[in-house]
């Protein structure tokens, strides 16, 4: 169980939290106009990726506020934290 | 006649204190500090237990959690009877009593020996090759494999035990208390550190502390008499907690470690009652120092598993810890010179050794100059190729190595003997190393898997980091911890150290035979009964993987893990496949460490602590008025009120009767209430719900509808206007967090620029619904102050009042059709309103009612409920609510999703209501709908999803899917049960009331 | 067959102390070129190959895979085996895995211990009573067996329940699926790769994909650590890795990748004969031949490919089984195991065609796909030497996420072990 630098809240443990999947993929601002192609790239299409990967937690547990973080997927290692609409600290 | 086989004293036993047990019914005696192990060692009895497969004799092989043979059954037919346990762990106590499993009748005679002789048909992973003919047998014949399988027996009783958790927090955690974990601990702990010391063992010190040799000095001392006086020394450090009798089970990342504290098995059974069992320790080390120590390796040579053999560092163990000799002819046999330690202890504790076979053939050092000088014949270059014996081994032959190693030369000789030790070098433990994510490198010089690259702040010390000799331990243990620590200081700089040990070692995996491997049994993994010979048919069959060859042999898969045997199943592939044995790799070593009682890791939990229950400020009241409950989520709510024995169907009928004649009332406080509060709270509704709320007028209620992005329902429910940027929303009771979470995810991370706050208000009030034509005149009695008219209180509208001083908010809204008012104070006024509106009800015959009511009550209405009728498959134009998801609006949540190719389909399932043929014959939920029987399979049009008797209609009831169904009204379907087709006909999901008229009735 | 098994060649090979046994398959190195190649040596990517060869006559066919063969999900799932499923399409396609599992054992002439000791689901609130009525309706419309037991019921076929009605969840009923039940893991590997093996497929084990080269919409090859490997048809089989292979031929597939764990306990002798699974409470349980409980834990809602969960997981579990099971308390987790699992939107796989011509993908199984082993590389090899889905598996399409028409099993199962 990993150990989470809730950025506002400090070090607490993961069962603190809960995960919400990739980040950085931003709600279509006009859904109406996507066509279901875009739309289901939107809604289901993610990165899965094995490595680095951006994503989104919230501390349900505590401030119940949603931030990001960058963990190694492969080895479940947390690089960075950070907060909604941050940019990542590191690339 | 038993004999005696204990010899000189032992500090670490108490002499004075007899202890009496039984083992398979029969009545033996230790002493105090006994294991049961050494306590049947002492009574000289080897044969413990018969081996998984062939059923072999078996005995006691080593001293410690890696033994893998004498496992037994403790306490058998009692409540707190436990399988599996391994004789060299338990400490003895009065009363104990242990018998030997996997036997029938007995161990000395056991029936399924017969496996032994049927062992040439029986070759690793025999039966993926039979049991297939016929086809229809093989449950037969899974009958008997299953019956024969298995070790211990189950508990058939609750446990009487208790266990519990405990969170440790450290800055330096120490994984064993041997030397090397010991002076950790002192440093660490004399340099400020908060440090736990973790040990498995009821005593500190490991294998040193009994280590009372000349050829072992610290300090111009015995190691073991310096090791004394240092733990001496580290239990009176404040900042260092030692546990003992504790096992750390998993090492997982982040430095987050599981142990398992031993308190009460080493008590008589009538000392345990009302104590705690066993205590998880949830431990999180900012840094962790493992120092596991090793174990000794076996030597693998044909019929190397008969009682009697026994590891020689166990000998020894047994000898110099518990004052217990193995036996009164003993033969060691080595690699290395570890055994040359144990011959010297033997003697001095006047222990007969007839002989030391010696596999290495120029060989000196101090300890095997004494062994000579003691007279005890060595045999170099030879190595044992069987053993005699059936119970209990009686003798041995031995031949000379060829210089390679590869075979036997020489004729043979043989040497009688009662025990036998084998010493085959050491075996770091990096398991927990492991577990934690760590990797290996492999030595090539001694043949040994030891730590290379550590995933988190933690370092592994002592010889389970390959330091086995004492100076090698001594020297690196000084700059490891400083640079671990970051201390300047150990204070172990200048220990003056001398040991005789020489680490020269002949490792040869598999001990070559003058019999051809087939015809041999050396086993690899003693308690699965897998062989070097099982190894070798493995990999002939194309098995390459060390996991194939563990999975098909079964090597290291039984309750020791392959503690012992799986680094010579490594080096037996290694060998015959000519791979190295770096790049083999390891078989993963999975958590636990040891077997870990699965109570432990429950803890608390069990019972009513498995799950919280939520129950609402009148819960008292329901249960006072017999009312039966239903779980939904972790709510208790009333199901029904039964009267005089009543059954659920008549008291659900007599609840919705009353409440629309007369008068009804129900605990609503379940639902989620959502407060919501900014000056975009509209805007934020509008993009949360699929119909339009700015124009929602402060004081009134509106009813709204939620999607998932893909379109489909996902929640539903009420939301009030208290004031122009101030809502309470409603949701339903097994949404209320979900939803709750899923709205701050939209709005913290979607639309992070709308000024809206959420809170969740669930718990703040309790929720009273009176409905019925009586409603009113019943509120008006409550609250008397309160204009009830409909133009100043019209529906789905709220009023904020007082009953008394106590602060209330009154919405006018209804799930039932009828006329109703529902009633939010403050929780801890709820009971006191509830028995007030029931006082006042009382003459209009208010009637409590309970969730079946509920349900029963909106169904006549053809109102859905989310979850129940709807399966997150359908949405609002399936449940023929499209008047309620807006046009107007550019966007909401899940808009898109209607629009995609197959959520537009006109013959999609719709929401529809169902009449049976025959009036009084009830659906059942969860029946499938068919318009016929043209098609095999069936093609199913829909599903029921809601249905009652209702008793205000007099009439069956359902609300249903049915493909196309918003264009079948009247046609006539079927629904085909088990054993009958009911006819139904689709109808209007309304049944009662269409025009709302009850509503202002 | 070369070296047939049965009772009798084990006799026979014991005079000769077992020393002429063949390999159960060979170890080739790759050749230059293949008519079709399986990316990922479980058992479906296995059973792939082996009906590849053995109904469509394409004999040139690689495995290749990374690490050993049936080590990935094949080798770590609790072995669960039923069809009772809710909607027609995942009926269809598991119970016709079902029927090839029965008589599975004799057509590969390796025991897969294949053992129909029936599969319990139970319900523990009113919604889980309807949920489990409307999918046994449905079952027994799709000619599946499957019937509902009262609590009553529930005890008599598995008597060490705790069906109190004061426990905190109580059992208020269950399906019970007789044909159900369990199979060993290793042998349906070991069993396809060795039935694909006679028929001339290569199993390439320690081969690693490193890329998919293509030509604009068409395929021309593989990159392996062991080379390029030129084909026109590739089936992707990779279970948790699944977005990764995607990902080398440019395209997203809407899968999750997350740990998955189980764990057995000590082995004991028989005390459950039956395979019992509680989606409410979350406890899944049966009893290995070898006398373990076998039980299945959930999955944690990170991704994660790093095989571990987390311990609250685990704890959990066992919290429901100490539940449905008070008298396991004393008894012991011996090993404790996590896999990754790709996992659906809708909790159903993806058997389907790409936008790239000869790539094929079978994945997003999540935690249930070991049961419809034998079907899925049916349909799969039937797919990939046809260009075109079965009927079996048409609904299990790609497209399906973008015009909407999902097999959403969560309606029914939470959990589709």
């Amino acid at each position: 169980m990993f150990i989470i630098h809730c950025p506002y809240c400090g070090e607490r443990e993961q069962s603190e939290f809960k995960a919400g999947g990739e980040a950085h993929i931003s709600r279509p601002k006009q859904p109406s106009e996507l066509s279901d192609d875009q739309w289901a790239e939107y809604l289901f299409m993610r990165k899965n990726i094995k490595g680095v990967q951006y994503e989104r937690w919230v501390h349900t547990h505590g401030c119940r506020k949603w931030f990001n973080i960058i963990r190694d997927t492969s080895n479940d290692q947390i690089q960075a934290v950070y907060k909604m609409g941050e940019k990542p600290p590191i690339k | 006649m038993t004999k005696n086989l204990r010899v000189k004293t032992s500090k670490f036993i108490d002499e004075t204190y007899k202890v009496s047990f039984k083992f398979n019914g029969k009545t033996y005696y230790g002493f105090k500090g006994d294991t049961l192990a050494s306590a049947l060692l002492a009574n000289d009895i080897h044969l413990v237990a018969r081996s998984f497969k062939y059923h072999r004799p078996r005995g006691i092989m080593t001293a410690g959690s890696e033994e893998p043979n004498a496992i037994v059954q403790l306490h058998k037919n009692t409540s707190r009877t436990e399988p599996n346990v391994r004789a060299t762990e338990i400490e003895i106590y009065d009363g104990l009593e242990a018998s030997s499993q996997n036997c029938w009748p007995s161990v000395n005679f056991d029936i399924g020996g017969i496996n032994n002789f049927l062992s040439p048909v029986l070759p690793a992973g025999f039966y993926y090759k039979t049991f297939m003919w016929p086809a229809s047998f093989w449950e037969k014949y899974e009958y008997f494999i299953r019956k024969s399988a298995g070790l211990g027996k189950s508990p058939s009783t609750p446990d009487p035990d208790i266990y519990e958790h405990r969170y440790i927090h450290c800055d330096v955690l120490i994984i064993g208390a041997g030397i090397s974990g010991v002076m950790a601990a002192k440093v660490a702990a004399k340099n400020g550190f908060k440090t736990l010391l973790i040990e498995e063992k009821n005593y500190l010190g490991g294998e040193t502390i009994y280590q009372d040799s000349e050829h072992f000095k610290i300090n111009n001392q015995t190691s073991g008499s310096w090791l004394d006086k240092e733990i001496n020394e580290i239990k009176k450090i404040k900042n260092l907690e030692i546990k003992t009798r504790t096992s750390v089970a998993a090492f997982h990342g982040y430095n987050f470690l599981l142990a398992r504290e031993n308190l009460t098995d080493h008590l008589p059974i009538e000392q345990r009652n009302g104590k705690t069992r066993q205590r998880l320790l949830k431990i999180r080390a900012k840094k962790v120092i493992t120092a596991t120590g090793s174990l000794e390796r076996p030597l693998i040579f044909d019929n190397n598993d008969r009682p009697g053999i026994l590891l020689s560092s166990a000998i020894n163990k047994y000898a110099s810890l518990f004052g217990v000799a193995c036996g009164e002819k003993n033969i060691l046999f080595t690699n290395n010179d570890s055994a040359y330690e144990t011959a010297a202890n033997l003697f001095k504790k006047g222990i007969s050794i007839e002989a030391i076979i010696d596999n290495r053939e120029e060989i000196d050092s101090k300890l095997i100059k004494e062994s000579e000088k003691n007279n005890i014949k060595i045999y170099k270059g030879y190595t044992i190729v069987d053993t005699y014996g059936y119970k209990r081994i009686n003798k041995i032959s031995i031949m000379q190595l060829s210089k390679d190693g590869q075979k036997v030369v020489g004729s043979k000789i043989l040497i009688p003997c009662d025990c036998l030790g084998i010493s085959g070098g050491w075996t770091p433990s990096v398991h927990l190393f492991t577990q934690s994510g760590g990797k290996l490198k492999f030595r090539d010089n001694d043949q040994v898997f030891i730590p290379n690259t550590y995933p988190s702040d933690q370092i592994s010390i002592g010889s389970c980091n390959g330091d086995f000799t004492l100076d090698e331990i001594l020297s690196n243990i000084s700059k490891t911890l400083k640079e671990f620590l970051g201390i300047n200081k150990t204070g172990y700089e200048n220990l003056e150290v001398q040991t005789s040990f020489n680490k020269s070692k002949r490792n040869i995996w598999l001990l070559p035979s003058d019999k051809i491997v087939g015809k041999t049994k050396s086993f690899v993994d003693f308690q699965n009964d897998a062989t070097a010979k099982d190894i070798k048919l493995a990999l002939r069959e194309g098995f390459r993987s060390i996991e194939h060859v563990k999975r098909y042999t079964t090597t290291g898969m039984g309750t020791d893990q392959g503690k012992l045997g799986n680094m010579h199943a490594l080096g037996i592939i290694s060998e015959i496949s000519g791979s190295k044995m770096g790049e083999l790799g390891t078989t993963t070593f999975r958590p636990p460490y040891t077997p870990l009682t699965f109570g432990t890791i429950v803890g608390r939990n069990v019972g009513e602590y498995f799950d919280v229950y939520r129950k609402t400020p009148m819960h008292d009241w329901h249960v006072k008025n017999k009312a039966k409950f239903e779980n939904v989520g972790q709510w208790k709510r009333a199901w029904y009120y039964p009267k005089n024995n009543e059954s659920m169907h008549d008291a659900v009928q007599r609840e919705s009767k009353a409440a629309r004649d007369s008068a009804g009332i129900l605990d609503a406080s379940t639902l989620g209430k959502i407060d919501i509060q900014g000056t975009d709270a509209s805007e934020f509704l509008n993009r949360v719900y699929t119909n339009a709320w700015s124009k929602l007028d402060i004081g009134k209620c509106r009813y709204g509808l939620m999607l998932n992005e893909d379109g489909m329902v996902y929640d539903d429910g009420v939301t009030t206007r208290l004031n122009e940027n101030h809502y309470i929303m409603t949701t339903t009771t097994g949404g209320a967090a979900t939803v709750l979470g899923k709205l701050e995810d939209y709005l913290q991370t979607e639309w992070p620029e709308l000024d809206v706050y959420l809170t969740s208000v669930t718990d703040h009030y309790a929720t009273i619904s009176v409905c019925g034509p009586k409603s009113k005149k019943i509120i008006s009695q409550v609250i008397p102050n309160l204009d009830l008219s409909d133009d100043n209180f019209p529906h789905m509208s709220f009023k904020d009042t007082k009953i008394n001083e106590i602060k209330c908010r009154v919405m006018r809204i209804s799930f039932t059709g009828e006329q109703s008012y529902e009633i939010n104070v403050q929780a801890n006024y709820g009971k006191s309103v509830w028995e007030k509106c029931m006082k006042a009800g009382k003459e209009f015959n208010i009637t409590p009612y309970g969730t079946e009511t509920m349900h029963l009550l909106r169904a006549e209405k053809g109102f859905i409920i989310v979850g129940q009728d709807t399966d997150a498959t359908m949405t609002p134009i399936d449940l023929q609510m499209n008047w309620i998801v807006s046009k107007k609006k550019y966007d909401f949540i899940g808009k898109r999703s209607l629009y995609r190719s197959d959520t537009m389909r006109d013959d999609r399932k719709q929401l529809v209501g169902l009449l049976t043929e025959n009036p009084d014959e009830i659906l059942e939920e969860g029946a499938q709908i068919v318009a016929n029987f043209n098609k095999s399979p069936v093609e199913m049009l829909g599903h029921v999803t809601s249905s009652y008797y209702s008793p205000n209609l007099k009439k069956s009831i359902a609300l249903g899917f049915v493909r196309g169904g918003k264009n079948m009204m009247g046609q006539k379907l079927i629904i085909p049960m088990e054993n009958k087709k009911i006819n139904v006909t689709v109808a209007d999901p309304v049944f009662l009331d269409k025009e709302n008229k009850r509503l202002n009735a | 067959m070369k070296n047939k098994y049965s009772i009798f060649s084990l006799v026979k090979n014991a005079f000769s102390y077992h020393e002429n046994w063949e390999k159960a398959w060979k170890d080739p190195e790759p050749k230059k070129e293949y008519e079709a190649i399986i990316i990922g040596g479980g058992g479906h990517g296995l059973a792939t190959a082996y009906y590849l060869a053995k109904k469509h006559n394409i004999k040139n066919i690689a495995v290749v895979e990374k690490g050993w063969i049936g080590g990935g999900n094949t080798g770590r799932n609790t072995t669960i085996i039923r069809s009772n499923y809710l909607w027609d399409a995942s009926a269809g396609l598991y119970d016709h895995a079902l029927k090839i599992w029965e008589g599975l054992s004799q057509e590969l002439n390796y025991n897969v211990m294949f053992s129909q000791r029936g599969v319990m689901n139970l319900a523990h609130n009113l919604q889980d009573v309807r949920d489990l009525k409307r999918r046994t309706h449905a079952n027994r419309l799709n000619g599946i067996d499957a019937v509902y037991l009262n609590t009553e019921e529930v005890k008599k076929f598995c008597p060490i329940i705790n069906t109190s009605p004061d426990i905190r969840y109580p059992v208020l009923g269950g399906t019970l699926q007789k044909r159900a039940g369990t199979a060993r893991h290793d042998a349906v590997a070991w069993g396809y790769a060795r039935g694909a093996d006679e028929m001339g497929v290569d199993i390439i084990q320690n081969c690693e994909v490193k890329g998919i080269k293509r030509n604009g919409n068409n395929l021309e090859g593989i990159e392996t650590t062991k080379g390029f490997i030129k084909t026109k048809k590739v089936g992707v089989v990779a279970a948790g890795h699944s977005s990764v292979i995607a990902n080398m031929a440019g395209l997203r597939l809407p899968l999750e990748s997350k740990p998955l764990q189980a764990l057995v306990s000590e082995p004991v002798k028989p005390v459950i004969d039956t395979v019992v699974m509680s989606n409410a409470v979350h406890a899944y349980v049966s009893q290995s031949d070898k006398g373990e409980l076998v039980i299945g834990a959930g999955t944690d809602d990170y991704v994660s490919y790093s095989q571990k969960g987390s311990h609250d997981i685990v704890e959990g579990t066992l919290n429901a089984i100490l539940e449905l099971y008070p008298i396991f308390s004393r008894m012991r987790m011996l090993r404790q195991w996590g896999g990754i699992v790709d996992i659906c939107p809708d909790a159903s796989p993806i058997i389907s065609k790409t936008s790239i011509k000869g790539l094929y993908f079978n994945c997003g199984w999540g935690t249930g796909g070991f049961k419809a082993t034998p079907g899925s590389g049916d349909l799969f090899a039937h797919t990939i030497a046809n260009d075109e889905p079965h009927k079996l598996n048409a609904a299990f399409n790609l497209n399906r996420f973008v015009s909407g028409d999902l097999v959403d099993e969560h309606g029914a199962a939470a959990v589709a072990h």
